[in-house]
């Protein structure tokens, strides 16, 4: 229980419509998408405006109150999973697109802002946001920096990071910190800019955002091959990246996760093929339709059985239907979805998709694998039922083997959805443990009473 | 507390299938405008999980959140895990209803009017009788009316006024043979078409004519329901099924037709699934045979152009009733039904299926939010420059009635059979 005197003293902030403490509510803001265990907090706080977010932040300092800021919820690492008896701010009531800079090519965002929404404000300006999380009709652009969000296009745009030019963020005593700019180059004092993506909110608490902008691709051209074994598949990605070529998109969908699409949405997909590729290139015309038939070319050539070439919008938005809708679809066939995102460097595709291959049959799992092969980010998705306690504690060690491997081949643990709480016993071995020390001592520095989301990415000691 | 965990786990597997994605934020009508996880579906499934393992005592709390819903259907359209989030919830509202009791003015409504239909219809022909001592007109072509003196049911509505004679006054009973289709069809009326709108059944009738389609529409039909469940009351609802049901029973028909969304879905939807085991097969069997008018008219009966050559001289925007469209699938034909009528032409509006924010009694109850919802359907009505609104439901024409009139705009609501059998009228 947070005191009541406490509590007043917030709803004289954001107003007394925009502070709950009713049991039920709290239990609405106890999890996330992740599959970790929920923990209600004692107040949700729902800020207006950037002021009223700075003196909420230093409100929880001077009570030592634990504090996580959420903004859709849809985290993947437990990063928004409160901490008991803590203080949640809801950032969807700062969701102003507040510029959107044409000459400059920039844009100025609250955190609350709807990801879907500003990149079609910015398309619609024939402008382009790239960075496109699977969750992007609901994610906000602070949970996206937050967790440095990726997406389909990172092999060739990047990813959330390389789009983040400056931002402003309350520090823990609600001081109001300014870094980065409008500018495309900037040289002045440290890069907290770079420090503050992907930090999960452990350091401080975004106000605004500068996101860059690009043209928006002239063309656009989607294709889709068939193969009859996953090494094939796998060894295609390695050599169309080996060809110099950069599609905008390259992502991988196994047997079963083709089944299961399939099943599903009655596409017309090969169920028969043990593997697909679904390739988009964008860009000018004439580059993209030379590199489309290098592309072609090149598949056949590694052994696809048949390619398949998108010949205009609606069966271009065909393909990619079939790849949205495979997280669904192996969704509906069991009560459980683990969804991973270890990602190796990208020429060691084909040993990581082996590597998954072996780690389902040794511990008996179901495990779907498709995602972002063009940039090294595959979703092993273990599919399970966690009322089964055995099947749980094989999928824990699956989940252990999974992250293992990625690291033997020069990888990371997340390609794309943070440490949060479900990877954090996990971070030394990918770095060292002159790593973690370094980074608590920098939250210690900047959060003294570890209140800014206490528990993520450093775990908490046992 | 015990006690409602043990209910609550009938619910168990179907809880279990929400993976808290959290894509139900972007359709959510009530949440688009909160923000409140409290308000969207995670969040409710997440609080019935958690009454189900004990995990915090707070039924009332749940209750009244988990009626804080417009039953739109929108999120279940939309589930990338396929929860059937209308079935659960509904199944909720009966559990939580049976343990903690319907509030009085529910029970008086429900258990005293709407159980019985013959109550019900009396009571509201004197409603119509005396609505004039205390409404006005409010505007002339939408055809609303509000209140002369404050009133807290009505507050600062534009309503659609009662009809002067309910339908089943007007046709208590038909028996018509089938024409030249050699379809006959059986009408099942619903009560604000009944009694609000009879305008459509009888526009329905002229056009199920004009198809050479019989009609066979008995006397005493009852609600279809759903006012009751959607409060928890699973006894009124069951009641009403086997009035309906050995109603209909009696006719020789190849389909039901209904003009009204809502019942199309309730019919076709609910009945089976919240029937009890008496009653499950033959709600079954005629819940597979029944269609919206528009499906009907369109796919079966093959309602056409109607080829008079008139130039389109009015425009007309379509609104998708959620129970046609995210229910049902039902969206191209009552567009189709839209081009019969010559002299129109249709122009969509920005998300033409974005709920309307009605919802039944979630107006009563949250009519702050309700008029929220509804006022961002109206801007999008009125950006076509349309003359005219067509929808499949009676109660979305209340709602955009009542929304446009108090915009001041002067765009005329109807139902997509209207226009045909106005055109055919001439």
């Amino acid at each position: 229980m947070i005191a009541k005197s406490i509590v007043q003293q917030f709803k004289t902030i954001v107003g007394q419509d925009n502070a709950w403490t009713d049991a039920a509510d709290l239990h609405t803001y106890a999890y996330d998408a992740a599959v970790v265990d929920p923990v209600p907090p004692g107040l949700i706080v729902r800020p207006t405006t950037a002021e009223a977010l700075g003196q909420a932040v230093r409100l929880c300092n001077e009570n030592g109150l634990p504090l996580t800021v959420r903004g859709a919820g849809t985290n993947l690492s437990g990063g928004t999973v409160p901490f008991e008896n803590g203080v949640v701010i809801v950032t969807n009531g700062m969701k102003s697109i507040i510029e959107i800079n044409e000459a400059d090519m920039y844009a100025v965002v609250q955190p609350g802002v709807v990801t879907a929404k500003l990149a079609a404000a910015v398309e619609a300006k024939d402008l382009f946001y790239p960075p496109d999380p699977g969750s992007q009709a609901v994610s906000t652009i602070g949970g996206n920096v937050a967790e440095n969000a990726g997406g389909l296009r990172g092999l060739k745009y990047g990813v959330t990071r390389d789009y983040v030019m400056g931002l402003s963020f309350f520090d823990v005593e609600g001081n109001l910190i300014k870094s980065g700019s409008r500018t495309v180059k900037c040289a002045t004092g440290y890069n907290l800019t770079g420090l503050m993506v992907g930090s999960e909110g452990t350091l401080g608490v975004f106000a605004e955002i500068i996101l860059k902008l690009i043209p928006l691709p002239a063309h656009r051209k989607a294709m889709m091959a068939v193969f009859e074994s996953l090494e094939k598949a796998s060894e295609t990605v390695a050599a169309i990246i080996a060809e110099r070529i950069v599609p905008a998109t390259l992502e991988f969908l196994d047997n079963f996760t083709i089944r299961a699409v399939e099943d599903f949405s009655k596409a017309g997909l090969p169920v028969d093929a043990a593997a697909m590729l679904l390739v988009e290139l964008d860009g000018h015309r004439a580059q993209v339709e030379e590199d489309a038939a290098r592309v072609e070319a090149l598949c056949l050539s590694m052994g696809a059985t048949s390619i398949h070439v998108a010949q205009d919008a609606a069966e271009r938005d065909r393909v990619w239907a079939a790849r949205r809708a495979a997280l669904s679809a192996l969704a509906q066939r069991k009560p459980t979805l683990v969804l991973e995102d270890a990602t190796v460097p990208r020429s060691r595709i084909p040993d990581m998709v082996a590597a998954i291959q072996a780690i389902a049959r040794r511990y008996d799992l179901t495990i779907g694998t498709f995602g972002h092969a063009g940039d090294g980010n595959l979703h092993p998705t273990i599919l399970t039922d966690k009322r089964d306690t055995k099947e749980w504690e094989r999928v824990e060690k699956a989940i252990d083997d999974i992250f293992d491997e990625a690291l033997k081949m020069g990888g990371t643990l997340s390609g794309e959805h943070g440490t949060g709480t479900a990877k954090s016993r996990y971070l030394e071995k990918e770095t060292s443990a002159g790593t973690i020390l370094f980074s608590s001592r920098i939250k210690r520095a900047m959060d003294p009473k570890n209140i800014l989301n206490p528990g993520k990415i450093i775990a908490a000691k046992a | 507390m015990e006690e409602l965990a043990r209910l609550m786990r009938e619910l168990e597997d179907q809880l279990v299938v929400c993976m808290k994605c959290g894509m139900c934020q972007a359709v959510c009508p009530v949440f688009d405008q909160t923000g409140r996880e409290a308000d969207v579906a995670r969040g409710k499934l997440a609080l019935l999980g958690g009454l189900m393992e004990s995990m915090f005592d707070d039924p009332e709390g749940v209750n009244q959140r988990l009626n804080k819903c417009l039953l739109c259907g929108s999120c279940t359209a939309n589930c990338p895990s396929g929860v059937n989030v209308q079935e659960i919830f509904l199944k909720a509202r009966a559990i939580l209803t049976g343990y903690m009791g319907l509030s009085p003015a529910k029970r008086l409504i429900l258990k005293g009017m709407l159980a019985n239909p013959k109550i019900f219809d009396r009571l509201t022909e004197w409603g119509a009788r005396f609505q004039k001592l205390f409404a006005r007109p409010a505007n002339e072509i939408v055809g609303t009316s509000c209140a002369r003196v404050m009133s807290p049911l009505i507050q600062d509505r534009h309503f659609r006024p009662l009809a002067r004679v309910p339908f089943h006054k007007q046709v208590p009973f038909l028996d018509k043979p089938a024409g030249r289709s050699g379809l006959k069809v059986a009408l099942f009326t619903g009560c604000l078409i009944d009694k609000m709108f009879p305008k459509i059944a009888h526009a329905t009738i002229k056009v199920l004519d004009y198809c050479g389609v019989g009609v066979y529409s008995p006397e005493g039909q009852g609600c279809c329901g759903i006012p009751a469940l959607s409060s928890g009351d699973l006894p009124t609802f069951r009641k009403l099924l086997a009035h309906n049901l050995a109603l209909f029973a009696a006719g020789e028909f190849d389909y039901l037709v209904t003009s009204c969304a809502t019942c199309t879905s309730t019919i076709h939807e609910v009945w089976p699934t919240m029937a009890d085991d008496k009653s499950r097969s033959a709600a079954s069997r005629l819940a597979d045979r029944t269609m919206d008018i528009n499906q009907f008219l369109v796919n079966i009966a093959g309602l056409r152009p109607l080829g008079k050559t008139e130039p389109c001289i009015r425009t007309v925007t379509y609104h998708d009733p959620c129970h046609l469209k995210k229910s049902l699938h039902v969206f191209r034909e009552p567009r189709a039904v839209i081009e019969a009528a010559p002299g129109y032409r249709l122009k969509e509006m920005v998300e033409p299926d974005w709920c309307c924010g009605m919802g039944g009694s979630f107006n009563l109850q949250y009519y702050d939010i309700s008029k929220s919802i509804g006022g961002k359907k109206a801007a999008h009505i009125q950006e076509t420059g349309a003359d005219v609104v067509a929808t499949g439901c009676p109660a979305c024409m209340i709602q955009i009635s009542d929304m446009l009139s108090r915009a001041g705009a002067t765009i005329a609501v109807r139902h997509p059979v209207e226009l045909v059998a106005e055109a055919l009228e001439k």
